[in-house]
C-alpha cells in the first residue's frame, strides 16, 4: 500500500508539473504581451522593467524563467495582477477559495441527496411508471445548460416576481459563513438549487445503474434466499456496494467544481469564487491570475484524482497490482 | 507454412469468428423503443428547422437576422410599429425591441439590434447542431486514433499518451476550452497559404473536440488493453496477421459499439460546451450565431424580453434531452456495461 501511494503520489505531481509548465508558457504564447513590461506596469521607468526583467529571469532561457516564476508565485508570492495593480495572485486565491467551498459544498449535498433519492427509487421500481419519469427528470437535469438556468432562476426570483413571491430572496452576492449564516445559506439557495440540478441528473443515473447491476448479483439472491428484509436488503446490502462507484466519481467532480469548474454558476449569480476570479481574468487577459487559477484548479482535481484512486485501492487490493 | 497460416487464418474467420459477428439490425433494434423514436423525430425537426432557416428568413419573417434593424418597422393590425420602441417609463429614455407578434415577422420579438429572434434561432441551429456533429465525429476519431495506438502498442507510446491524457484530465474541461480559446482566439493562425480567422467556426470546433479526447480514450485503451489479452487475438498474433488486420478485423469491431455508444452523447455534451463557451464571450464569434451566443445576446433584456434568453435555452434542452435518450437507447442496445464520465 505504501508503494502504490508513493507511484500515485509521484505520478500526481509529474501532472501537476506538466499543468504549470503549460500554464507558464500560456505567457508565451500569448501574442502581443511583452511580459516584462505587463509586470512592471504602464508608468515603469526603464530602471524598473530592467529590474523586473532580471528579477524574473527574463533575459534567461526558459527554465531559469519558469523557474523564477514559479518562485515568485509561490514561494515571495508577490506576482501581481497584471490588471489590478495591488492584487496579489496567490492571496486573491485564498480569499476567493471560501466562496467556492461553499458552493460546492451545499451543491455536493443537495445533489447527493437528491441522486440517492431518485437513484435509488428508480432501480428498485425498475420498470414501474416511477422509474421512466424519475429518469426522465434526470436527462433534462443534464441537458439544460447550467448557465441558462441560473438566468431562469434569476429572472424568476429577481424580476417581476421579486416583489410578491420571492421577496425573501436577497440580491445577488455573497455573505460569508462567519457574518452570519443564514444569509450566507439564503445567498447560496438558488447558486446550489441551480447546480445540484446537473450534478443530481448525472448521479441518478449512475445510481441506478450501479443499483440494477448490484441487485443482480449473487450476493443479493444468497441474502434474498436467506430471508432478510427487502428494506435491509436495499440499504445495507445493495445500497453500500453501488455507492462506491458513485462516491470515486463523485470525488474527481469536487475536486473538478472546486478547482473552478463552478464558475458558470459563479458569474451567473454574482458570486466572487475562484471561478469568478478566472473568468474575469480571462476576460482581460490578466496572464499572471490565469496561471495561478489554472495551476490551482489542477492542483485541486490532481488531489482528488490522488485520493479517489488511494481510497479505491484500500478498498479494492486488486488496483494496487494493476 | 505461408499457405498453412493463411488456411488457419480462414478457419478463423470463416467457420468460428463469422457466426459472431453476424449483423445484428441494431437501427431496428434501437427503433423498437418509443423512446428513441420520439427524440428521433424531434432531431429530424430541429435539423430541418435549421436546414430550412433561410428560406424561413427570406419568405415569413421577411428580414435579414444578421443585420442591425434599429429603424425598421413593421406592420401590426394595420398600424405601422418601429421594431425598437421608445420607453414609455421613467425618464422616457431608451429603446426596448418588440415583444413577441406570434406572427410571421417577429414571432418572438427582437433582440437589441432589432434582429429576429425566430430567424436567428434556426440560424443558430445550424452552428450549434454544427459545432456539436463536427466536434464529436473529431473527438471520437482523435480518440479512437489514439486509444487503439496507446492500447495496442503499448510501452513507451503508452507511457507518453497516458501521461498527456493525465493531463489533459487534470484541467477541469472549462478551463482547458477557455485557456485554448484565449491563444486560438487572440492569435493569428495560419498553415501556409491557409489563414483561420478569429472569427472561424473551426476554432470552437478545434477546441470542444480536443478537450474531451481523454473521457473516449482513457476507457477505449483499457478496452483494447483487455481485447489484446483474449483468445481469439492471441490466435490472430499465433497464426501471423499483420497488426493492421489484427487491428482492423480484432480490435476494431469490438471497440466501435463504444464509440458508437458515446457518440450522441458526445454531440449532446458538446452544445452544452458550446453554449457556455459562447455564453462566456470565447465560443462562437459574431457574425456567426449560436444557440449559445443568442442566449448572450438575450441577457441585457432577460427582465424585459426574457424569451430572447429562454427560446435558446429551450432549443439546447430539447435538442439535448432527444440525443441523451437516443444515446441511452444505443447504450442499452449495444453496450450495456458503457460508463462514460458525463459532468462537466
Amino acid at each position: 500500500m505504501g508503494r502504490f501511494i508513493l507511484r500515485r503520489a509521484l505520478s500526481a505531481l509529474v501532472v501537476l508539473f506538466t499543468t504549470s509548465v503549460i500554464a507558464f508558457l500560456l505567457f508565451f504564447v500569448t501574442p502581443g504581451v511583452d511580459p516584462a513590461a505587463r509586470i512592471a506596469g504602464r508608468s515603469a521607468t526603464p530602471a524598473t522593467l530592467a529590474a523586473v526583467r532580471h528579477s524574473f529571469g527574463l533575459d534567461q532561457p526558459l527554465p531559469v524563467q519558469y523557474v523564477k516564476m514559479m518562485q515568485h508565485l509561490f514561494i515571495t508570492r508577490d506576482l501581481t495582477s497584471f490588471v489590478n495593480r495591488g492584487a496579489k495572485v496567490v492571496p486573491q486565491i485564498i480569499a476567493a477559495t471560501p466562496i467556492t467551498l461553499s458552493l460546492v459544498f451545499g451543491t455536493a449535498i443537495i445533489s447527493m441527496v437528491v441522486a440517492a433519492a431518485f437513484g435509488l427509487v428508480s432501480a428498485v421500481h425498475k420498470g414501474r411508471f416511477v422509474d421512466p419519469f424519475l429518469m426522465a427528470l434526470a436527462v433534462l437535469g443534464i441537458s439544460v445548460p447550467v448557465f441558462w438556468l441560473g438566468e431562469i432562476a434569476n429572472l424568476l426570483t429577481q424580476g417581476g416576481l421579486h416583489s410578491s413571491v420571492f421577496s425573501w430572496v436577497p440580491p445577488l452576492g455573497y455573505v460569508p459563513l462567519t457574518a452570519n449564516i443564514g444569509l450566507w445559506a439564503l445567498h447560496l439557495l438558488f447558486p446550489w438549487i441551480t447546480m445540484s440540478v446537473l450534478y443530481a441528473g448525472v448521479y441518478s443515473r449512475v445510481l441506478r445503474g450501479e443499483m440494477i447491476t448490484t441487485l443482480g448479483e449473487q450476493f443479493i439472491q444468497a441474502a434474498r434466499a436467506k430471508g432478510i428484509s427487502e428494506r435491509r436488503l436495499v440499504w445495507r446490502h445493495a445500497f453500500r456496494c453501488a455507492l462506491v462507484p458513485v462516491t470515486a466519481l463523485f470525488g474527481l467532480d469536487i475536486g473538478v467544481l472546486v478547482g473552478g469548474a463552478a464558475l458558470l454558476t459563479e458569474v451567473v449569480f454574482g458570486l466572487p469564487g475562484v471561478g469568478y476570479l478566472t473568468y474575469q481574468s480571462l476576460q482581460t487577459v490578466d496572464l499572471p491570475m490565469i496561471m495561478g487559477t489554472v495551476i490551482y484548479a489542477a492542483f485541486f482535481v490532481v488531489l482528488m484524482n490522488a485520493i479517489v484512486d488511494i481510497v479505491h485501492a484500500r478498498l479494492d487490493p486488486r488496483v494496487r497490482h494493476a | 507454412m505461408p499457405t498453412a497460416r493463411k488456411a488457419d487464418a480462414r478457419l478463423i474467420d470463416g467457420t468460428q469468428i463469422a457466426p459472431v459477428l453476424r449483423r445484428r439490425n441494431i437501427v431496428g433494434e434501437v427503433l423498437a423503443a418509443p423512446q428513441a423514436v420520439v427524440a428521433l423525430i424531434i432531431l429530424v425537426l430541429v435539423t430541418l428547422s435549421a436546414v430550412l432557416a433561410p428560406l424561413y428568413a427570406r419568405f415569413v419573417a421577411h428580414t435579414d437576422p444578421f443585420s442591425s434593424q434599429v429603424s425598421a418597422t413593421i406592420t401590426l393590425g394595420g398600424k405601422a410599429v418601429p421594431v425598437m420602441q421608445q420607453s414609455t417609463t421613467g425618464l422616457k429614455l431608451g429603446v426596448t425591441p418588440i415583444g413577441p407578434t406570434w406572427s410571421g415577422q417577429y414571432f418572438i420579438g427582437a433582440d437589441n439590434q432589432g434582429r429576429d429572434v425566430m430567424s436567428r434561432l434556426l440560424y443558430g441551429g445550424r452552428d450549434s447542431l454544427l459545432i456539436g456533429i463536427t466536434s464529436a465525429i473529431a473527438c471520437c476519431v482523435i480518440a479512437l486514433v489514439l486509444g487503439v495506438l496507446a492500447g495496442y502498442v503499448g510501452g513507451i507510446v503508452d507511457g507518453v499518451l497516458s501521461r498527456i491524457f493525465d493531463v489533459l484530465w487534470a484541467f477541469p474541461v472549462y478551463l482547458l476550452a477557455i485557456c485554448l480559446s484565449i491563444v486560438l482566439l487572440t492569435s493569428r493562425i495560419a498553415f501556409g497559404p491557409i489563414v483561420i480567422d478569429s472569427s472561424s467556426l473551426i476554432l470552437p470546433i478545434a477546441i470542444i473536440s480536443i478537450i474531451y479526447v481523454p473521457y473516449i480514450a482513457r476507457p477505449l485503451r483499457a478496452q483494447v488493453r483487455s481485447l489484446c489479452q483474449r483468445g481469439f487475438v492471441q490466435a490472430s498474433i499465433s497464426v501471423g496477421s499483420s497488426n493492421w488486420r489484427i487491428i482492423r478485423r480484432d480490435i476494431l469491431p469490438n471497440v466501435m459499439p463504444s464509440v458508437i455508444v458515446y457518440f450522441p452523447i458526445m454531440v449532446a455534451l458538446n452544445i452544452l460546451i458550446e453554449s457556455s463557451l459562447s455564453f462566456l464571450g470565447v465560443g462562437v464569434q459574431p457574425p456567426n450565431a449560436s444557440w449559445g451566443t443568442i442566449i448572450n445576446d438575450g441577457l441585457p433584456l432577460l427582465y424585459t424580453r426574457p424569451l430572447v434568453s429562454l427560446a435558446p435555452g429551450i432549443m439546447i434542452a430539447v435538442t439535448c434531452v432527444a440525443l441523451n435518450l437516443i444515446g441511452d437507447t444505443i447504450r442499452d442496445v449495444l453496450d450495456p456495461q458503457a460508463k462514460i464520465r458525463e459532468a462537466v
